[in-house]
């Protein structure tokens, strides 16, 4: 199937949302079919959160997957939870930061980004999350960098928000070559 | 004809109320439940500043009560809930369709029975399609398996609601409520201003003044039975030339199929991704989607070929759409169930699986 399929999984607080949504947005700003399915229940900020996005050149069919090209575990329950949904050459990017279990698969790529420590050293402890997506959208290449910088302008940091554009695209670019 | 527009990416909640605000609804009532409340949310924000009424209810039965109100003086009244609050309309919605006033009704439907759980459900089909109020009536319920879907069926459930004389119901689930697709919004139709209404509604209760003759009453109570047998029948055949009018199904590959596989809403498009599954593993499957649950599109059974084993139903429920399968199938084609409840949701591989050890077993 010509569709890739992200899973992003942590903790309320952790842009988990937020991530998930700019990917989607992106992927319409491209033309792509996009559909995205959040986790929902009674839930809060510290309680679980996760989502879905898949991106296809056809139109989506399933909005539940039963396996990933690339989950985003923010912290150690969702990769313990969710490790096994990544597909074989699959990647899995491990937040380091606050996971400091090794994950136990073997045929899939395993990234391990340290986004707290990235986003303080980039002078940005707020984006930590952007350097999760940067790591993200590079090992996938699921959309370009144009249309995430375009969802931060016109979607994800508008208003007042706008000034943290340039300090949130550091933090997305520091996995670019 | 019309320019290409622009997509925008919406919650599905979100967008149901702003396709029901286009299609022309200026009354919201309502009272929040997940997996809906986005959408009271969302009108009692927009539908002020654009001419329209929102209210928040004292509860769903209030909701409805207000809509049959609001709707018998001419309103155009979209009103949305989610399993049990659907439930506590049941009453007004069998006045209504006596009384032949047009309503929208949205389900966001999740799991029951009783109060049950938040997670999406399709267990509210015979609440749908054979009513939980009392009396004969019938209700045409329409099922969206996208975004996109749900945003043109409300914008044109508010017209064949005015037209029919009647609620007309969407049937969506939690997935689809809480699940963000691009879409492409219709063009907003004009609210009807209240000195239109007479005009366009002339059985509507809009004051007659000292006018006797002219008096439009709208009601359900008919005390002599022969009045309100000629009532009924009356409705029927209204009903009847729904059924020969308002049927909707997608089909695939049906004619050829080894199984075929009948699901409606979001259950469908995780069916559509199984129907691949099986073509790798060999086996030919189709796929039926009613798109209206009532009138049951029995036409699209029709097409099954002579080499079909086997038509499954997958539903999120303990079988309740099956009944209507069978009913369309009849006794050629043996008819089996592939189910989750009270808010599990099947991925395709286990829809796949079950399918094809059912095949197995059939073959």
């Amino acid at each position: 199937m010509s569709a890739a399929k992200l899973f992003f999984a942590g903790s309320g607080g952790q842009g988990i949302i937020l991530m998930g949504q700019m990917v989607t947005y992106a992927a319409m700003f491209e033309g792509k079919n996009t559909t995205y399915y959040p986790s929902y229940g009674p839930e809060m900020r510290g309680g679980t959160a996760n989502c879905t996005v898949i991106v296809s050149d056809r139109e989506v069919a399933s909005p539940i997957i039963y396996e990933t090209d690339c989950l985003i575990a923010m912290n150690l329950p969702s990769l313990l939870k969710f490790e096994s949904m990544v597909k074989p050459g699959g990647v899995l990017l491990v937040n380091t930061s606050i996971i400091d279990a090794k994950p136990a698969r073997t045929d899939i790529r395993v990234l391990e980004v340290p986004t707290t420590e990235l986003s303080r050293e980039l002078g940005n402890p707020r984006g930590a999350n952007m350097i999760m997506l940067g790591a993200a959208i590079r090992a996938t290449g699921v959309v370009n960098q144009a249309a995430i910088e375009r969802v931060m302008r016109e979607k994800a940091f508008t208003g007042k928000k706008a000034e943290t554009i340039p300090a949130n695209i550091k933090c997305f670019e520091y996995f670019k070559v | 004809m019309s320019n290409p527009v622009e997509k925008v990416l919406m919650k599905g909640n979100e967008a149901f109320a702003e396709a029901a605000i286009r299609g022309g609804a200026n009354f919201y009532f309502g009272y929040p439940i997940t997996p809906q409340s986005e959408i009271p949310e969302f009108m009692s924000r927009e539908l002020p500043k654009r001419g329209g009424v929102f209210l928040q209810a004292e509860s769903e039965l209030g909701a409805i009560n207000m809509a049959y109100g609001a709707g018998a003086a001419g309103g155009a009244v979209f009103i949305s809930s989610s399993s049990p609050g659907i439930a506590l309309m049941q009453e007004g919605m069998s006045f209504l369709c006596s009384a032949e006033v047009p309503l929208v009704a949205l389900n966001v439907s999740r799991g029951g029975p009783g109060i049950g759980g938040i997670q999406p459900g399709q267990a509210d089909y015979f609440q749908a399609t054979r009513g939980g109020g009392n009396g004969d009536y019938r209700i045409p319920v329409f099922a969206p398996a996208s975004i996109q879907e749900a945003v043109d069926m409300l914008y044109e459930a508010v017209d064949l609601a005015k037209t029919w004389q009647n609620p007309v119901m969407v049937f969506a689930d939690g997935i689809m409520g809480q699940m963000m697709e691009p879409v492409a919004l219709p063009q907003q139709r004009p609210f009807t201003d209240s000195k239109d209404i007479r005009a366009e509604k002339p059985w509507a209760v809009t004051g007659y003044g000292n006018d006797d003759a002219n008096k439009n009453v709208v009601k359900s109570l008919r005390m002599q039975p022969d009045d309100l047998e000629r009532h009924v029948e009356y409705l029927f055949e209204k009903y009847r030339r729904a059924e020969k009018e308002l049927c909707r199904a997608e089909t695939h590959d049906v004619e050829e199929a080894d199984l075929v596989l009948v699901a409606f809403g979001t259950v469908a498009r995780i069916t559509r991704e199984a129907v691949e599954i099986l073509a790798w593993r060999g086996i030919k499957a189709g796929l039926i989607r009613p798109i209206s649950l009532w009138p049951f599109p029995h036409g699209a059974f029709d097409k099954i070929g002579a080499r079909t084993r086997v038509v499954i139903s997958a539903e999120l429920s303990m079988g309740q759409m099956i009944e209507d399968v069978r009913l369309a199938v009849g006794k050629r084609i043996p008819v089996e169930l592939i189910h989750r409840t009270g808010g599990m949701i099947p991925t395709s591989l286990e829809i796949a699986d079950r399918a094809e050890k059912i095949y197995g077993e059939v073959k």
